[in-house]
């Protein structure tokens, strides 16, 4: 036998991935890992999966794709959250050791926000941007793959830690020099910063892409101020996104260098200044929780003027103040850190700029009230989430504004009032806004309804365990309960709150399993949207048929004002009024395995370098050249759709005239 | 002074409002955010009641406007309510939600910023009792330079003079963080910064560390015992004389990764504590400038010249 054989073994497998959980998870992986290839070539679906699916440049399957990823990592974060109430539930739970328990918090953050709030994010987009604004794909659909297969591929780097090496366990923001290999020698936080890095580089891609997407790409007579408010959101996002990556991927690779190098950017020792790591971590992370939010606010402003029946109060109130967050948010990040001795002056200049922040924030809660006085407001379920989304946030924005409160932040900070605080706001905010679009737009996507009465259950199970989860949190923090502790001392007083908040979860973990069983029920069974407009909606989306035929439009609409598809409807017009000399030949993007097999070369690289296996990160490195450079000399990059076959698509769905 | 004036009405209804929660809780006392027994622990919770009514003030409007627009504005069949599909825009409605958020929000500024400066600086009346902290791998080193003993995972203050507390580490972040006394703040590696807290009643209270700092973290609470000054004195001149000392060879020892309870030495090795510290805060102005007669031995320089 090879003598290196052990020393692969306890690298890939130490003491810390065998857990007996994580062996009966691994169990439970194999067997369903062999059942799906199974049923994958029994079925004859891998060329299929190949050609509709992992080569393909739709921003509407690219949609669904980021849609699966995130209800799985869903799933698995939420998983990771059970387990850290459940351990948390009472002073003397051992339900699991403290070195698992850190790892588990650290995925739980960490995939919670950039694993399953961004791909969700970007789920909407691509689901419905191109869509709103007239448009027959992304402006770079083949970097839109990148992106996701980047994404895709951090993610899967991300998630085989717990498998293979060990989990990364210094938190989601990884603090040096507690990521150092001094106290810090496993592999884990090597996935962490590679993940995020492959990861964050599709992010910046899709904050391009949509970026020039929106500006260059709408249809005819679309102005900005006629924009969508969904469209400004995420025009604002990218925006956001182009300027707060980069800092982020600067300090995670600087903390790279510092482990795989022998740097000392943040070390303990030989000078280094962990605090750099902190600024820069966030100056990324403010701007980061509006990322996550303010697409939300597009969600939520379509929902609410959509069931009201109504225009949307405020539009250019409501631009201003979007763009008034964006350029303030890059200003507040030292709240994160007001206890690090930054002096008076930077902390007050900092809790000012927090609250000034908030003004902007608040206006926008205003016009949605606004906009549902004097309208008829119908309570589907997307609805319903835009109607819980408004006092959680509010509750959520005001403890934020406690939080600015320089002095009071010096007792609250990395107490349980803060995690009650950014889970009221990401709850309330980003994930609500995120079941609210899906609800919404899931008939665009898949030409079927989700069912009605089962959503309304999961909705409450959500809202309900969401207050009895978070409400004890706050009064935690009033307890002096901090944060990422793994087990607490008896007679604190602590232990009924915790209990309530592990039975809260208990209820989120359930209204999990109503989601995911009205998502498959309505697969099945659901009712088919057969109108292409199930909402009567306001937004050109709505124009089309669902599902959207591949090229989108069949002729490109000129849009006069606001609200274009309301307006049509109002004065009698449609897009099913084509007529066949309407129909040219149409550039379509071609489909490339190029982005997929880019991320998977970024896998390789990343994964070389996690174990620092050299061999293997060059070859991955190699991969990576070729395919940009077979990209980069790829003339063949686009295709003519046919005009008749255009036409008779239009004419199976009775929308051709003559 | 601005805040003193905004005190008086609110806090009745705040204090009411929160007793009423507490006692249904029972042991309102385990609250140690809402108990504070010194003028910094004070001086925060103040300006979170003030925060706290000023929100309060925003939840009662929006909630009322939102369960009014809700309620009114259903489609249910024969509501009758006004439907104006096309109404969107009210300059004076939009003009007074910018404007109260403002107001709101000018209330709290001013006294967070004023009380952001205020306890920057050690009151000038008293001279303080200064402690050296040193977060170590999941235990606290705590030296008095001025009494020459250390102690471990324990804390003895006197009541009524502020404790100036100095704090670096040895050991990935944390923050020290005694809620009864007081705010938190950072240690961190190769950086000094400063933190007074003050007790003005006698008492064993908590403390811990609030910054995660890997897998023993959790095993960093401390006592904290005030006792008036002769009793103090009493106490660190008997630890001084009764307990064995802190060599070198131990302080290696602390640093080892692992956990501890509490313990006393009678003296320490001085070069354990920087004496050069570099940091945003410690340029210049800030609570130093009191200190330099009493302490002199920390030299503190600007940044810039320190690397
Ligand atoms: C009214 C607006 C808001 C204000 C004034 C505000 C204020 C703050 C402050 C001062 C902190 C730092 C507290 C500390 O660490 O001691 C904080 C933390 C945080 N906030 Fe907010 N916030 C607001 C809205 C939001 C929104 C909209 C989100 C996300 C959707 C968000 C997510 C977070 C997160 C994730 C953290 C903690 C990160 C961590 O330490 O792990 N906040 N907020
Ligand atoms: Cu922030």
């Amino acid at each position: 036998m090879p003598s290196f054989l052990p020393y692969l073994y306890h690298t890939l497998f130490p003491p810390t991935v065998r857990y007996p959980d994580i062996l009966l998870i691994d169990f439970g992986l194999i067997m369903a890992g062999i059942g799906l290839l199974g049923f994958m070539t029994k079925t004859r679906r891998w060329g299929w999966l190949w050609r509709e699916w992992l080569t393909t440049v739709d921003h509407k399957k690219i949609a669904v794709m980021y849609l699966i990823a995130a209800i799985v990592m869903l799933f698995r974060g939420g998983i990771d959250a059970e387990m850290l109430r459940a351990q948390l539930a009472l002073p003397t739970t051992k339900f699991m050791p403290a070195a698992q328990y850190d790892e588990v918090f650290t995925t739980h953050g960490t995939i919670m926000i950039f694993f399953m709030a961004m791909p969700f994010i970007f789920a909407l987009f691509n689901a419905v941007v191109p869509l709103m604004i007239g448009a027959r794909d992304v402006a770079f659909p083949r970097i839109n793959a990148m992106s996701y297969w980047l994404f895709a591929f951090g993610a899967i780097l991300f998630n085989i830690s717990f498998v293979i090496g060990g989990s990364p366990n210094a938190g989601w923001t990884a603090y040096p020099p507690y990521t150092g290999l001094a106290f810090n020698p496993g592999p884990g936080e090597n996935y962490y910063f590679l993940a995020l890095i492959i990861a964050g580089m599709g992010t910046t891609m899709t904050g391009v892409n949509f970026l020039v997407t929106t500006v260059r790409m709408r249809a005819p007579g679309m102005t900005l101020m006629r924009m969508p408010m969904f469209v400004w959101s995420t025009m604002i996002t990218s925006a956001l996104i182009l300027f707060a990556f980069p800092p982020l991927t600067v300090a995670l690779a600087m903390s790279l260098f510092d482990r795989l190098f022998g740097s000392s950017f943040f070390t303990l020792t030989r000078g280094g200044m962990p605090m750099m790591y902190v600024n820069l971590f966030w100056l990324f992370g403010h701007p980061e929780v509006y990322i996550l939010v303010i697409p939300l606010f597009g969600v939520f402003s379509e929902v609410v003027s959509t069931f009201s029946k109504k225009q949307l109060f405020g539009y250019p109130v409501m631009v201003v103040s979007m763009l008034a967050i964006m350029f303030l948010s890059y200003g507040t990040w030292v709240h994160h850190f007001f206890t690090m001795g930054a002096g008076p002056a930077v902390n007050a200049f900092f809790g000012l700029s927090t609250m000034l922040i908030a003004i902007p924030t608040g206006v926008k809660i205003f016009n949605w009230i606004f906009t549902m006085w004097g309208g008829r407001i119908q309570l589907t379920v997307a609805m319903l989430y835009q109607l819980a989304f408004i006092p959680t946030f509010v509750i959520g924005g005001a403890s934020g504004v406690m939080l600015a409160v320089v002095p009071a932040d010096y007792q609250f900070h990395n107490s349980y009032f803060l995690i009650a605080h950014f889970h009221n706001v990401i709850i309330g905010g980003t994930l609500f806004g995120l079941l609210s679009g899906l609800y919404y737009w899931w008939p665009k996507m898949f030409g079927m309804k989700l069912n009605e009465r089962q959503g309304k259950v999961a909705f409450w199970l959500f809202f309900i365990g969401f207050w009895i989860t978070f409400t004890p949190q706050y009064l935690l923090g009033l307890k002096g309960m901090t944060r990422r502790l793994y087990t607490y001392p008896i007679g604190m007083g602590w232990h009924e709150l915790n209990v309530i908040s592990t039975f809260g979860a208990l209820i989120m973990g359930a209204a999990f399993v109503a989601l995911v069983y009205n998502i498959v029920w309505s697969l099945l069974y659901g009712e088919k949207d057969l109108t292409g407009d199930p909402w009567n909606g306001r937004t050109l989306e709505w124009a089309l048929p669902s599902p959207v035929p591949e090229y989108n439009f069949a002729r490109i609409p000129v849009v006069h004002e606001r609200d274009a598809w309301w307006a049509m409807k109002q004065r009698g017009q449609s897009l099913a009024d084509l007529k066949p000399e309407d129909v040219r030949d149409v550039e379509m993007p071609r489909n490339t395995p190029i982005p997929f097999l880019l991320g998977a070369s970024f896998f390789v690289v990343g994964f070389g370098m996690t174990f620092k296996f050299w061999p293997i990160a060059i070859m991955g490195f190699v991969g990576v050249i070729l395919c940009i450079l077979f990209s980069g000399f790829d003339y063949e990059d686009h295709h003519h759709l046919k005009a008749d076959v255009i036409r008779s698509t239009e004419a199976s769905l009775g929308r051709l005239q003559g | 002074m601005l805040f003193g004036r905004f005190r008086k009405p609110y806090r009745a209804l705040v204090l009411a409002a929160i007793a009423v929660g507490l006692l249904s809780t029972g042991c309102g006392q385990q609250y140690v955010v809402l108990h504070p027994v010194g003028p910094v622990g004070e001086k925060e919770l103040h300006l979170m009641e003030l925060a706290a009514l000023a929100m309060a003030i925003v939840i009662v409007i929006v909630f009322t406007l939102y369960f009014y627009a809700v309620i009114r504005f259903r489609d249910t069949p024969g509501n009758r309510a006004p439907y104006r599909p096309d109404w969107h825009t009210n300059k004076w409605l939009e003009v007074l939600w910018w404007v109260l958020p403002a107001a709101l929000l000018t209330v709290i500024a001013i006294p967070t910023v004023q009380v952001t400066f205020e306890l920057a600086h050690v009151p000038k009346a008293k001279d303080p009792v200064v402690i050296d902290v040193t977060s170590l791998t999941w235990k606290w080193l705590f030296e008095y330079p001025g009494q020459h003993i250390a102690t471990v995972n324990y804390l003895e203050i006197p009541t009524n003079v502020p404790v100036l507390f100095e704090l670096t580490a040895d050991s990935p972040m944390n923050t020290l963080w005694i809620p009864q006394l007081g705010g938190m703040e950072y240690t961190m590696p190769n950086r000094v910064l400063p933190l007074w807290l003050q007790a003005n009643k006698t008492g064993v209270y908590w403390g811990d560390s609030a910054q995660y700092s890997g897998v023993g973290f959790e095993k960093m609470f401390f006592k904290v015992k005030a006792v008036p000054m002769k009793d103090f004195d009493a106490w660190a001149s008997q630890v001084h004389t009764t307990s064995t000392p802190m060599t070198l060879a131990v302080y290696h020892k602390l640093l080892r990764h692992d956990t501890m309870g509490k313990a006393l030495y009678s003296r320490y090795p001085r070069d354990t504590f920087p004496t050069i510290a570099s940091g945003f805060t410690l340029t210049g102005s800030g609570m130093y400038m009191t200190m330099n007669g009493q302490k002199g031995r920390i030299v503190y320089m600007p940044m810039s010249r320190s690397n």
